[in-house]
């Protein structure tokens, strides 16, 4: 058989760090813990349709330490994954794709994500604890 | 073929071709539907999270009432339904980038169709189970 092996681009650990790089990471990341994320979407829904006992059941499965950090977790990932894909589409219109700017919103989608989380968190503990 | 003659992809090496590499021909219409689903995921992920939110301290007979109303269960319905889409798009990308033999490859990509096709079946029924069951 023919040798089919392509040269290849330097890998990931010969660059500096950016935050360009870390968003693209976190995009993919996100994106792959949100996809086992759907599992609880679902779960709540049948539990939901199931009956009262089963919804009983969920609730007090979220409500749980467990449940709560991964509800943290999942919802910074969610705005994480929202705001980041936003700078996407912004940048798959055209726009945006100055250094500057593209660092800039590279920080944007973090730092936008991250207080969408507190403000949402905030709101849940503040409002009496969750579910 | 293009009207000029040869288009780009006939003068491809058969061999390429018979080894499965090179245009699978969907690539436009998976960046598109990539998009697209994900332009519906920005507008309803947001009603989405308001909606659990609103959910908060529901009990179990007004969790079903506010899930059963016309308007949230058609919402619900497009937001899984593009959420599933979006999933299988975006984890098949990932696979396709970071699994290099082929047959796990294969594997990985049906099952994650199968995945997210039983997972929106799943959620579309419970919604629909809600919604009409009086």
């Amino acid at each position: 058989m023919a040798d089919t092996r392509r040269p290849l681009s330097p890998h990931m650990q010969v660059y500096r760090w950016q935050v360009q790089m870390v968003t693209s990471i976190l995009h993919r990341a996100t994106g792959i813990a949100l996809a086992v994320g759907s599992l609880l979407v679902i779960c709540g829904l049948i539990d939901l349709a199931a009956g009262k006992d089963s919804f009983d059941q969920f609730k007090s499965m979220i409500g749980s330490p467990v449940g709560m950090v991964l509800l943290i977790g999942w919802s910074w990932a969610l705005f994480y994954h929202l705001c980041n894909g936003i700078r996407h589409l912004i940048q798959d219109a055209g726009a945006g794709y100055e250094i500057a700017q593209f660092v800039r919103s590279s920080w944007l989608s973090v730092v936008v994500s991250i207080v969408l989380t507190a403000l949402v968190w905030g709101y849940v503990l503040t409002s009496g604890g969750a579910a | 073929m293009s009207a000029k003659g040869l288009s780009l992809k006939d003068r491809r090496d058969p061999l390429k071709v018979a080894r499965g590499l090179g245009s699978a021909q969907y690539g436009v219409s998976h960046w598109w539907a990539q998009r697209l689903t994900a332009a519906a995921l920005a507008l309803l992920s947001i009603w989405f999270v308001i909606a659990v939110l609103y959910l908060l301290h529901a009990d179990y007979t007004t969790a079903r009432a506010v899930v059963a109303k016309p308007w949230n269960a058609l919402l619900l319905i497009a937001f899984v339904l593009s959420m599933f889409w979006h999933a299988v798009l975006g984890l098949q990308v990932v696979i396709e980038d970071y699994v290099h033999t082929r047959w796990k490859e294969v594997v990985l990509l049906v099952v994650i169709k199968f995945l997210a096709v039983l997972g929106a079946l799943a959620s579309v029924l419970a919604v629909l189970r809600i919604a009409l069951t009086p």
